[in-house]
């Protein structure tokens, strides 16, 4: 099993959400998110003083998929996400050692 | 001698405008409350709302007497007396001439003036002073500054035949300020700027962000202050006549003025109009029309607007060249904005749309009312800079003006009130510091 976790634009959410139901994903944990990589903050102004921003605002996803599916699916992710330009994010995948439903008790795979 | 009978129309338009001048006060609280880090919006708004409870009560015990009582006969202050009010339901008003309003309803419009001076001074110590010594200062800074400053300027005296009593020395040596760009905005201008002197900088400043956190706060606030300052300018005629009418056109077109002058700095210098910059455009061409709502005509108005938004603009970068840590710009807006105003009555005003004025340089008046304007101006702005460093100080050495450190770090709203304004995540905490 693995959690697939992707740092995205905050403007392709929904797309990446749509392709990852069309390819049969049941489940995702989004959250909001901050932080920097090779794109580069920006600059507000108030009254005249410049402030540097540089924390980006992006969103994380995490989704728990069986070990045969991650490939495919870290693909749909990168697929819908991208634009092409500084900023798109990253996917990454980590390994899980258990999984519990909470409503049911069923562990591994099948609580997925 | 005509018997004098209450008017109805003008009692109605000075109440409403009474309430419009209160409504202000909480819509600074909001145009400072939005320009504030999250962690300290409360703090900030509260600073307004005690202003309001100390003031108002201050008021009815000596406030009132103080700042327009004529018994002492004193070109400094009022009377020393309680003023109890309760007497005062059936008198008229007599300011320089018996108005045919309420005294008690001249004494709840001119309350509203006495609220509002010293929270606009609030914005100066944003992030950073302890509630209570704010508190005490509020108090003391009515007593000794305002209520006689007001004395100085808006008491024209009891008139008995051709003698008057009692009437204010700026208002007796000619100094035109229709409703307060000396009294009120130079003077919580000035005091501004003496205690961002005795606080300090905050802890941080310059070297990390310190963001408006939510500029529709700020724009709320702004159209609060604007919808109020009818009342203010236009309340100040003290009668439902011409006079309020002129005052009115004014404040309405020396504000939109002032957010294009404003806006048209900030797209020169920085390459884009803000919101932040709209509101305070709007700010600053209120404060500088004030003085002279009833004394100029319209299209002067709208220069002096125009005028007064870039000069705002231009000054509110001088602290930091200065290194005085005037947190939300009072200085820039309401001192230089109402010494600019002030000022232009000295070339603007006109005895043609105010019979009660004086022709300024443009209308052939010569430089006579500007001198008069120049020392109304320099008079309240040493008058208020020297008492308020002093009362700060004196706060400072016994008391403390300031919150501790880790309190400031931490957020005021949670060390001063034990209450936070937002529920955060640590994401937007992060943002929004």
């Amino acid at each position: 099993m693995k959690l697939i976790t992707g740092i995205l634009k905050p403007s392709k959410l929904d797309e990446v959400k749509d392709a990852l139901q069309a390819a049969g994903v049941a489940g995702m944990t989004v959250s909001e998110a901050s932080g920097f990589g090779r794109q580069r903050g920006h600059t507000e102004v108030y009254r005249g003083a410049e402030y540097t921003v540089d924390l980006v605002q992006k969103v994380r996803i995490e989704i728990l998929v069986d070990d045969k599916d991650c490939a495919a699916i870290v693909d749909v992710i990168v697929k819908a996400a991208s634009t092409g330009s500084i900023g798109d994010g990253k996917v990454w995948t980590t390994p899980v050692d258990s999984i519990v439903r909470v409503r049911t008790g069923e562990t591994g795979p099948g609580a997925i | 001698m005509e018997e004098i009978v209450l008017n109805s129309g003008d009692t109605a338009w000075v109440l409403a405008s009474t309430a419009l001048v209160l409504l202000m006060t909480p819509g600074l609280a909001f145009f400072y409350g939005g320009m504030v880090r999250a962690k300290s919006v409360l703090n900030m708004m509260m600073m307004s709302m005690i202003t309001i409870g100390i003031v108002s009560v201050l008021w009815v015990i000596y406030g009132f007497e103080l700042a327009f009582g004529y018994k002492a006969n004193s070109p400094w202050y009022g009377n020393i007396s309680f003023s109890g009010l309760g007497t005062m339901v059936n008198d008229f008003t007599n300011n320089g001439g018996i108005y045919p309003i309420p005294v008690l309803v001249f004494a709840a419009f001119q309350l509203m003036f006495a609220i509002i001076t010293p929270a606009l001074i609030s914005g100066a110590i944003a992030d950073r002073t302890k509630f209570t010594a704010w508190a005490i200062f509020v108090a003391i800074w009515s007593t000794l500054v305002y209520f006689p400053v007001a004395h100085w300027v808006f008491a024209f005296g009891n008139k008995v035949g051709d003698t008057v009593t009692g009437a204010g020395f700026l208002a007796s040596k000619g100094l035109e300020d229709f409703a307060g760009g000396t009294a009120v905005h130079i003077n919580a201008g000035a005091a501004g700027l003496a205690l961002a002197i005795v606080l300090g900088k905050r802890v941080g400043w310059r070297k990390e962000a310190m963001r408006p956190h939510s500029l529709p706060l700020v724009m709320l606030g702004a159209a609060l202050l604007w919808f109020g300052w009818f009342g203010f300018n236009a309340g100040s005629a003290l009668a439902a006549n011409g006079t309020a009418g002129l005052a009115f056109m004014n404040t309405q077109v020396a504000a939109a003025a002032a957010l294009l002058g404003w806006l048209l700095v900030e797209k020169l210098r920085n390459g884009h109009a803000t919101s932040l910059g709209a509101a305070s455009g709007v700010v600053a061409g209120l404060v500088a029309i004030t003085p002279a709502c009833a004394f100029v005509a319209p299209w002067a108005a709208v220069l002096i607007g125009l005028s007064a938004g870039a000069i705002c603009a231009l000054a509110v970068s001088v602290k930091y060249r200065i290194g005085i840590d005037d947190s939300l710009d009072v200085v820039a807006v309401h001192l230089v904005g109402g010494i600019w105003g002030s000022l232009c009555v000295g070339l603007f005003g006109s005895k043609a749309v105010n019979s009660l004025g004086v022709d300024g340089i443009f209308y052939g008046g010569g430089t006579s009312l500007l001198a008069k304007q120049a020392l109304g101006v320099g008079v309240v702005l040493a008058y208020s800079f020297v008492a308020t460093l002093i009362i700060g100080f004196i706060i400072e050495k016994t008391i403390g003006f300031r919150v501790t450190k880790d309190a400031e770090v931490e957020g005021i709203d949670l060390s001063e009130h034990a209450e936070s304004a937002y529920e955060m995540t640590s994401s937007s905490h992060g943002g929004l510091n």
